[in-house]
């Protein structure tokens, strides 16, 4: 006997409630995934944002004889604690370059101490009462402030939290990504094309592919170990260079570039294949006119990718010893160097409150860097994507 | 005068009646798809600037027996073929034919229309630019012109040389793939069903195009459609479970085919 329709809805009902639940649930997940990601951001930027402001003071400088030699003399007795050390110990160095300051006196805006910044920022600072006296009477007479801190972006990293700055790390990242590219690109590139185009599909070429695959989730400081055998010891690679930390993490990059690589080749319609191979074309000359140019955006995506998680990758690089105090930019690749996560790391083993407040910001404009990376492969992939 | 057989599969050959250079003769030509033989040895005489069409149901091995004439089955892993496709002088299956020099001597166009994604012009001029045919510059414009003029697109297209291949009409596409087929000046064109993905306006200009083009080259067509056979062609093969059923003048094979098979096919009573 058929059921009537309003037995069918009674019946329903449950289900529907049921549905209901569901989807409530799932939204709940994504509400709380949204969440953690907010107050991640959220706690980076409330720590790392002060970071791009350095406290300044306004003092004369007396560019004396005496000051040449003994830099503290440069500044009034009262000012010389909350004038930052390393700006002090510059003098003498500026004063070589332009002979004209030599015995005049300016006034300027002066890189502030740790302490000075700290309590400008509104925390709590090592500072005796005479000293928080003068700095208040300073800021009362506007002649202590916060500004941009430049010198985050133009120094390297220091022992004085407020000369530290990413520059030198941000170098040696750059560095490392050159040689992680330059090594990567073209070995995983023509990889996939041998596996793609040339091989013969046999138990060699797939059990070839399974282990490819399996290469791209294996931990990455295995890789840093195989660095350190491989590029230091056997091969000579100088310790912490980017030379080194370059080709371990381009060896980390190579599965990722084969397989999207592949994958970008595979999604060539045979059809322009055949229509190579029908006026005469031999399997290269198919490979480099028609299918690679066809391939390309896909391929960059997939290396820009690889190249965003190598430039956040940390341990392989601590193993081959990237993690060493560098306060100057590296000019080589065979030079010590460290990199953005690297020195990250460093900063967040600190207990200064300025370089707690630097490691966030140090993640932050890592975060962007990242962020801008992904977002060039998401333009680039719907830019020359072609539909078929 | 044609052949008659006794038998059905039996080897078919026939002679025409008006006298034709050979152009490509095949004998006892089998292929094997890993352990599926595909082609039960295959006679068939191919004349030089004529239309010969290949009919069959779907699955009898007539677009296998094409890409066989251009060695296209050896991109195929699993394929291997057997006997002899002689052109000049020289079996073209043997190793000591470069399939590279066989595929610019007998160019194809595919069923689907595929030009490269580049450029009209490019479309036409890659291919001949590879071969060294021609240089870049005046010579290689003139070919561009000519190959285009000969496939009935150069009107269409003169003034759009520059926009891509692949954002003309499924017709225009088509003839922009024999115009790239022919820039290459190879002797025989094998067609493998070029109008199945095509209006009946656009096939009509395909099949006047045909005409045109026998003149200068041999042509080896596929065709799903027996009408089509019938217009365009000046002889047919009825191709069956991989093997030549019957091979004979067009006129002939429509009109009073030999076998009974061929019978049952053309009227309609399977396939």
């Amino acid at each position: 006997m058929a059921q009537s329709l309003d037995d069918i809805s009674r019946q329903l009902k449950k289900r529907h409630r049921k549905s209901a639940r569901m989807k409530w649930l799932s939204m709940a997940a994504l509400i709380l995934a949204g969440t953690f990601l907010l107050v991640f951001l959220g706690d980076m930027l409330v720590k790392g944002l002060p970071a791009f402001q350095q406290g300044y003071i306004e003092v004369e400088v007396d560019y004396s004889e005496r000051a040449a030699e003994l830099p503290l003399a440069a500044v009034e007795a009262d000012y010389r604690d909350l004038v930052s050390r390393g700006y002090l110990r510059l003098i003498p160095g500026r004063m070589a370059d332009d002979e004209s300051l030599l015995g005049t006196t300016q006034t300027e805006w002066v890189l502030a101490d740790d302490a000075v910044d700290q309590y400008l920022k509104g925390r709590k600072a090592r500072l005796k009462d005479k000293q928080i006296e003068v700095l208040d009477r300073l800021a009362e007479e506007g002649r202590a402030e916060l500004r941009f801190n430049t010198g985050f972006f133009t120094n390297g990293d220091s022992k004085l939290p407020e000369m530290a700055g990413l520059a030198s790390a941000a170098m040696g990242s750059v560095l490392v990504l050159i040689v992680t590219l330059a090594f990567a690109f073209p070995v995983g590139v023509m990889t996939a094309v041998y596996l793609e185009e040339f091989a013969p599909d046999n138990r060699f070429t797939r059990f070839l592919e399974v282990n490819i695959n399996n290469l791209a989730a294996i931990p990455s400081i295995l890789f840093g170990l195989l660095g350190l055998a491989i590029f230091i010891n056997f091969f000579g690679a100088p310790r912490s260079s980017a030379l080194a930390g370059g080709l371990t993490l381009g060896m980390m990059t190579l599965p990722i570039i084969i397989i999207t690589s592949r994958a970008a080749l595979r999604a060539v319609p045979d059809s322009i294949r055949q229509a190579a191979f029908g006026v005469g074309a031999t399997r290269w000359q198919t490979v480099r006119d028609h299918v690679l140019p066809l391939s390309m955006p896909g391929i960059f995506t997939g290396s820009i990718i690889g190249l965003a998680q190598a430039l956040g990758e940390t341990a392989p690089l601590i193993i081959i010893g990237m993690i060493a105090y560098i306060p100057d930019a590296p000019t080589s690749f065979t030079q010590a160097a460290t990199v953005l996560p690297a020195q990250i790391f460093t900063w967040a083993g600190m207990p200064e409150s300025s370089y707690v407040e630097r490691t966030a910001a140090g993640i932050l404009v890592l975060l962007t860097v990242l962020i801008s990376l992904n977002v060039t492969a998401v333009y680039l992939r719907k830019k020359f994507e072609h539909r078929w | 005068m044609t052949t008659k057989l006794a038998s059905p599969g039996a080897p078919v050959t026939f002679s025409p009646e008006t006298t034709h250079d050979l152009e490509m003769t095949v004998r006892d030509l089998k292929l094997w798809y890993g352990e599926k033989q595909a082609l039960h040895g295959i006679d068939l005489d191919i004349y030089q600037n004529n239309i010969t069409a290949l009919i069959g149901p779907s699955g009898c091995g007539k677009s296998t027996f094409l890409r066989c004439l251009n060695r296209m089955n050896d991109l195929i892993p699993s394929a291997r073929a057997e006997g002899e496709v002689m052109m000049e002088g020289k079996n073209v299956l043997s190793k000591q034919v470069d399939e590279v020099a066989l595929r610019k001597k007998v160019g194809m166009v595919f069923q689907k229309p595929n030009p490269f994604p580049k450029s009209i012009y490019e479309n036409v001029a890659y291919a001949p630019r590879m071969h060294d045919i021609v240089s870049k510059g005046k010579e290689q414009d003139e070919l561009v012109e000519r190959s285009l003029r000969a496939a009935g697109l150069w009107d269409e297209v003169k003034d759009q040389l520059g926009q891509p291949g692949t954002s003309l009409s499924g017709g225009q596409q088509q003839r922009l793939c024999i115009a790239r087929a022919i820039a290459v000046q190879p002797s025989v064109i094998l067609m493998d069903e070029p109008t199945s993905a095509l209006d009946p306006i656009s096939t009509a200009t395909i099949e006047e195009l045909m005409h045109e083009l026998k003149r200068d080259f041999t042509i080896v067509v596929v065709t799903h459609n027996m009408q089509q056979a019938a217009r365009v062609a000046d002889y047919t093969a009825f191709f069956h479970l991989g093997e030549v059923i019957e091979y004979n003048d067009t006129a002939m094979m429509f009109s009073t085919p030999d076998q009974k098979k061929t019978e049952d096919y053309i009227t309609g009573r399977y396939g």
